[in-house]
């Protein structure tokens, strides 16, 4: 059971309060669009971390599920006539669900690998899901994309519902890696990260642990493009399955630190407002393909393990992403 | 039961330019544990080098290749003692997925910048040239683009058999760990072997820019293809990656002629996961983590 520190509920409830206040005090749409989007990939970076970081399997996949989810809202409009106005966000939990629950056999298939392949193997889990959105048209419509309902809300708040239910997904995501990392879950996944075939031979169910892991991932950013669809109204399948969606999430992780708790969302505050920036400012999308790909040098060069676990280096304390080679220290690591 | 075998002998044409493609993407990862991502968009650089040196100055493509391939080994060792060597070596396979996707948006957003995105291709004069043989149509830069590629191969395989940088690679591949001990300097290898697989990445990219259409935006659809070819092939296995292109190219073009098109590369994806089922190291793949 994860402990429940006054230093850990106090980061929780200062997080908190600033993406819950932020749209209030940064209330013109352009920045409140910026937040929507900051919001969205640190709760992507903070569920993919329970894989990527924790369990250690990079996927390059996850932005499948983003498009899945979105498709999935989509078809539930188009298909089954959900209606508009708050609906499509009523109906997420079952988006999310759903899509957790589909990708337990995805991750049966994927996980017996490891490592590259592990990775390779996702990425191409992205271009199967975005050639089936492109050839199932008469679910899909095909490369024309599908529409979603127009949202009646009014125009100075009109980002705050998706904005708030975004952050209501960004919550569950960070409560559902806290709740892995302090309990069991967490340390089967850091046994697999170690040595995945002594932890296996130690009678930790690697694949319960594995699976779980990815179909909560899964879930959560299938959320996050239900979301994404109802706010662009109008999605296709090389948008809803984009490989820098992965890419995202990836190195807002990365940048953050792995395998920790606030990593991810630490990314996200510093590289999706850089992002939206370059991206607006440099309406060139070449440029900013230039930009990017630097950002993501540097990152690799200079922090390859992320900022948290470079700071508690610094500070002296271990973290829980430390170098494999590395002594384990005699004093108790920090758990967050 | 015609357009079956016409388009199986298109596959093998086709499947014979991927073969060199795949097997420099595998040989990078034999030997430094590499995965560089931006194969696809080295192959795009090479497509839009050398359509520049024919639209430009008139030179073949095929004759581009000469005067192309040693920059880019100079390019690929200078990448790889700048970005990939700092990396930890216990790290490297995964974070050298990373750094390589870098350079693949790097080179999609420089390429996007310079020709912007309209679709090209290379077409010299004899690139509709037809040979009839049996009743089966044999395209002559089809041809040629896989006799190119088998001879690059060939020599890519002389190299690696018969000298001593060869023998230097195959050692790296098999135990670096001894292969150090023994006099080996990984790191030179290492960044030789990068410089070779960038070198044959740009070669290929003058034989692809002949047969197929391609933008900066190309290098998606070519890396997710050749990543699942030498999956499929087993990770660094140069055989496995020749076999599971040719097969690629064949499956690929069947499907095309006998369903649809639009799922020919779906079909792909579909085999390699059923692969990965029964033999999770792929078809030449060795069966322990990390071995040949």
């Amino acid at each position: 059971v994860s402990r429940v520190t006054p230093l850990g509920l106090a980061r929780g409830a200062a997080v908190t309060a600033c993406f819950v206040i932020y749209p209030f005090v940064f209330s013109a749409p352009y920045l409140e669009t910026i937040g929507l989007f900051t919001v969205m990939y640190a709760a992507m970076a903070t569920a993919w971390n329970l894989l990527g970081g924790y369990a250690g399997y990079l996927s390059l996949g996850h932005a499948a599920f983003y498009g899945v989810g979105a498709y999935a809202e989509a078809i539930l409009f188009t298909h089954i006539g959900i209606g508009s106005g708050y609906r499509p966000f009523e109906v997420l939990p079952v988006v999310g669900l759903g899509v957790a629950v589909l990708s337990v056999p995805v991750g049966l298939i994927a996980l017996r690998v490891r490592a590259a392949t592990f990775a390779i193997v996702t990425i191409s889990l992205l271009f199967i899901a975005q050639q089936l959105a492109f050839n199932l048209r008469s679910l899909t419509n095909g490369a024309q994309g599908m529409s979603m309902p127009l949202p009646p809300f009014g125009v100075n708040t009109f980002e705050r519902p998706f904005y708030f239910s975004m952050v209501g997904v960004y919550l569950a995501a960070v409560l559902m890696c806290w709740a892995a990392a302090g309990g069991k879950l967490g340390l089967m996944l850091g046994a697999i990260r170690d040595d995945e075939d002594r932890a296996r031979g130690l009678g930790i169910s690697t694949t319960y642990a594995k699976t779980v892991a990815f179909a909560a991932s899964s879930g959560v950013i299938a959320m996050a493009g239900g979301i994404w669809a109802y706010y662009e109204g109008f999605i296709y399948p090389q948008f809803a399955f984009d490989p820098l969606v992965t890419i995202g999430m990836v190195l807002m992780t990365f940048l953050g630190g792995r395998g920790t708790l606030w990593g991810p969302t630490l990314g996200a505050v510093i590289l999706v407002p850089a992002q939206q920036y370059l991206a607006y400012s440099k309406g060139n999308s070449d440029l900013y393909l230039l930009a990017y790909a630097a950002v993501f040098l540097v990152i690799m060069l200079l922090m390859p393990r992320g900022i948290i676990p470079s700071v508690r280096d610094l500070a002296g304390s271990g973290g829980p992403f430390r170098r494999r080679s590395e002594p384990t220290p005699s004093e108790p690591g920090v758990a967050t | 039961m015609h357009l079956i075998v016409q388009a199986a002998i298109l596959g093998i044409l086709t499947g014979g330019v991927y073969a060199l493609m795949a097997s420099s993407l595998t040989l990078a990862f034999g030997v430094m544990r590499v995965i560089n991502v931006a194969q696809g968009a080295m192959i795009v650089a090479g497509a839009y080098a050398s359509y520049s040196l024919f639209a430009d100055f008139g030179v073949d493509p095929f004759v581009a290749i000469l005067i192309m391939a040693p920059g880019a080994f100079v390019i690929g060792a200078g990448l790889q003692l700048v970005f990939i060597r700092p990396l930890r070596s216990d790290e490297r396979e995964e974070l050298s997925l990373l750094v390589t996707w870098a350079f693949a948006l790097g080179i999609e957003g420089a390429l996007g910048y310079i020709y912007q995105t309209t679709y090209r291709a290379t077409l010299p004069s004899y690139v509709n040239d037809d040979y009839k043989l049996g009743g089966y149509h044999f395209s002559l830069v089809r041809m040629l683009a896989f006799a190119a590629s088998g001879v690059i191969l060939a020599g890519l395989y002389l190299l690696l058999a018969h000298t001593r940088f060869g023998r230097a690679v195959r050692a790296t591949v098999q135990n670096p760990t001894s292969a150090s001990l023994l006099g080996v300097e990984a790191d030179r290898v290492a960044a030789l072997g990068f410089g070779l697989s960038v070198a044959i990445a740009t070669a290929a990219g003058a034989v692809f820019g002949m047969i197929e259409p391609f933008n900066p935006g190309s290098h998606y659809d070519l890396i997710s293809r050749l990543l699942t070819v030498i999956v499929l092939g087993g990770l660094g296995s140069l055989g496995g990656a020749v076999i599971a292109a040719l097969f690629m190219g064949v499956v690929e073009s069947v499907v095309a002629v006998e369903i649809s098109p639009t799922w020919s590369s779906l079909t792909f994806f579909v085999i390699l996961i059923a692969v990965l089922l029964i033999r999770p190291q792929g078809l030449l793949g060795a069966a322990e983590r990390g071995g040949l």
